[in-house]
């Protein structure tokens, strides 16, 4: 009888409480997450308004790189070991098509008008241009080995591929789909990202453990940041996500094994904080008002939820096995 | 006709050429022994090409990067047959290729290196895991990608204290190499507080690994070598020999695991080994050779990688520059292991994980945890710096 009684203030005050807290965080936007998760072959759904998980979809084998198409009404995500790149339909979050990709695709970069997508395939050292409307593929090109980052030009006029066994930054003319430029970085590049303003590339160099900051008119690596963590070994830093703020001030860097996400001052290329997050830190996204960051942490399982303005880290969602890679929708 | 024909085809070259520039060679040559050896499990024979089939898919990789920066990597072959003098093929070939990758036995190999140290060849060692290479007989002109014994042996110490199975019985073949490996694992256990219970050697006795009715024998004949033994955590086979050490699993006396040459065996690299991005390079292996890639073909092909690596990154075919910064201090290569590979400047031995593998599956990868190192982890398999007995000349 006691216990009844206590059961049930306790659920009222735990009401209270739900709903004073709900007050509280109302203003943000609700957005939603797609994290891919590489070993249990499924896409976790993440409401960024409870960050929670609201489902769990089933995918093709080994899904890896993820992005939404620009008018946020599907989800694309390549699944590698089905050479194939996989579209779930956003509102009924279940899979209604698949792109032709080449063999094992990793990452893709799509044009600013969603209507082109450029497909790594780390298999055969080709980048695959497919176009997005009629879902067909419109040819490859020849890039270096094992290609895997890609990004593309805010004007949208050069693609930025990197080749993880050739250590390169290969920089396509998208018009005539030919290599212009190649410029060599540190060994094993994963990811490259622009600035806004277009003046430079950031290219993640996992194995040399740097990034390397290039100048897409030169073509010439300009600087570099570098990374030292107290009490941690060298081999343990292997930078690969980045993720820039729009008003190109802040980047953060995902470090891998060394569980961190470097906070790193564009204007002067050093690092001002490293946040703890979960084990092996691979991509980042951000919600599309830059509030938070989320980040894959593929050995705990977990996506880190990071706080931009404080820069903390605020909470974590535990997903699948291996959580790869994070898109939000617009 | 034919004149004609010529003209045409010497008119093709000439417009060719023109477009671009002539791409800056750089010849790698490849040495090895004819013919292969015989091992105990017939799924582990090694193929012709053992070795080989690595260096020739890093010949394909430089290309592909080598496109990009006008240069071409050709790979020259040549094998020493019983009762030849290496250095004459090795003079042969260092006579095209500045880069010579060498699977010879150790005193093969000190006999190249030393009739090449005036040319300016560089050697990599990619089959020899002897220890005194890289101690007492170490050479300025040779850089080893194969791991040592005492690497492996550290490497599968490590694993093996981690789990708590310190108690070994070892039990050691009857040749020269079995006796070096066992010489690695007790300093293996005394470096990482194991303990070696008791010691067996199982002579060879000669007698043929392909029989009709073999493992009727074996079955009777393994259970009564290993009974009436102190109680161990694991069996401990110091067997390169190939003469007994796949005859121990499953049929010791006491049930208990079996490591070293058989059951759970260190290597550099293995079929089954796909972290770290390594499915990629298994795969175009597979497609290249059209079978699984061995350690040896591993070693041979980050040894390739490491001469592509020293082109790419001082933009140069020149043996004397690509040297200086394959063994300056800004060298490192990705292999697939998680890691970036350097070499210890001391001796020129690549530092590397070492894979602890079953035959199916990859078990471990040591370093393991917890095992410190003031420069690097990896650094913890194998003789470190202040031991080493290596002047570089």
């Amino acid at each position: 009888m006691q216990v009844e009684v206590r059961t049930q203030m306790l659920r009222m005050w735990r009401v209270g409480l739900l709903s004073a807290m709900a007050l509280v965080a109302a203003p943000a936007h609700a957005f939603i997450a797609y994290v891919s998760n590489e070993k249990s072959n499924t896409v976790s759904v993440i409401d960024t308004e409870t960050w929670t998980v609201t489902k769990t979809i089933k995918v093709g084998q080994r899904p890896r790189g993820i992005d939404l198409t620009r008018d946020g009404k599907f989800v694309m995500v390549a699944v590698g070991d089905d050479d194939t790149i996989q579209v779930i339909d956003a509102k009924t979050q279940t899979v209604v098509d698949s792109l032709p990709s080449g063999p094992d695709p990793e990452l893709f970069a799509q044009d600013a008008a969603g209507k082109t997508l450029y497909v790594a395939n780390e298999n055969d050292n080709t980048v695959t241009v497919i176009d997005l409307e009629k879902r067909a593929r419109l040819g490859d090109i020849q890039v270096g080995v094992e290609p895997e980052g890609m990004t593309i030009s805010p004007d949208g006029k050069t693609l930025i591929n990197t080749s993880e066994t050739t250590n390169m930054a290969h920089f396509i003319d998208t018009a005539t789909r030919q290599i212009v430029a190649n410029v060599l970085v540190d060994a094993r590049p994963r990811f490259a990202e622009y600035k806004h303003d277009s003046s430079e590339v950031w290219v993640s160099s996992e194995i040399g453990g740097t990034v390397s900051i290039i100048d897409p008119k030169k073509h010439e690596v300009i600087g570099k940041v570098t990374f030292e963590i107290p009490g941690l070994r060298k081999e343990a830093i292997q930078p690969v996500g980045i993720g820039m703020t729009r008003d190109d001030k802040t980047a953060f860097v995902a470090l891998g094994p060394a569980n961190r996400i470097a906070v790193v001052d564009v204007a002067t290329r050093k690092v001002t904080k490293y946040l703890l997050v979960g084990q092996r830190v691979w991509h980042v996204a951000f919600t599309p008002d830059e509030k938070y960051l989320l980040t894959t942490n593929g050995v705990s399982n977990d996506v880190s939820v990071i706080d931009v303005a404080a820069q903390k880290v605020i909470k974590t969602i535990q997903v699948g096995e291996l959580p790869w890679g994070v898109a939000i929708a617009p | 006709m034919i004149r004609w024909l010529v003209g045409l085809i010497g008119l093709g070259v000439a417009a060719t050429s023109a477009l671009a520039a002539d791409p800056v060679t750089i010849g790698v040559g490849y040495l090895g022994i004819a013919g292969t050896r015989s091992t105990l499990s017939l799924a582990e024979q090694p193929a012709e090409n053992d070795g080989l089939a690595g260096a020739r898919l890093a010949i394909e990789d430089n290309n592909t990067t080598g496109k990009f920066l006008n240069q071409r990597f050709t790979l020259e072959e040549r094998r020493v047959k019983e009762g030849e003098d290496p250095v004459q093929a090795a003079t042969a070939l260092a006579d095209k290729n500045g880069f010579v990758i060498a699977d010879l036995p150790a005193d093969a190999l000190l006999k190249v290196s030393d009739a090449l140290r005036e040319r300016g060849t560089l050697l990599f060692n990619v089959g020899a895991i002897d220890e005194r290479l890289r101690e007492a007989d170490c050479r300025a002109n040779v850089i080893h990608t194969a791991p040592t014994r005492a690497m492996l042996a550290d490497a599968l110490g490590q694993y093996l204290v981690w789990k708590k199975w310190s108690r070994w019985l070892l039990v050691v073949g009857s040749h020269n190499e079995d006796r070096l490996f066992a010489d690695a694992l007790r300093r293996t256990a005394t470096r990482f507080g194991a303990k070696i219970v008791q010691e067996r050697t199982f002579e060879d006795k000669g007698g043929a690994r392909r029989t009709d009715s073999g493992v009727t024998l074996i079955q009777r004949q393994i259970p009564v070598f290993t009974q009436q033994a102190p109680a161990y955590d694991v069996l401990i086979a110091a067997d390169e020999s190939e003469v007994f050490g796949a005859y121990l699993p499953y049929r010791t006396w006491d049930p208990r695991p079996v490591a070293g040459s058989a059951g759970l065996v260190p290597r550099s690299w293995d079929a089954a080994q796909d972290q770290w991005g390594a499915i990629q390079i298994q795969n175009r292996f597979f497609k290249l050779n059209s079978r699984r890639m061995t350690a040896l073909d591993m070693q041979a092909w980050t040894a390739v990688r490491m001469i592509g690596e020293g082109t790419s990154r001082t933009n140069s075919g020149d043996i004397k520059k690509v040297t200086d910064f394959i063994k300056g201090p800004d060298f490192s290569v990705a292999a697939f292991k998680g890691t970036r590979l350097t070499l210890r400047d001391w001796n020129l031995q690549l530092r590397q994980p070492i894979l602890l593998v079953d035959g199916r599956m990859v078990v471990s990868v040591s370093p393991q945890e917890g095992f410190l190192h003031q420069v690097s982890e990896l650094d913890t398999l194998g003789y470190d710096r202040p031991e080493s007995k290596c002047k570089l000349k």
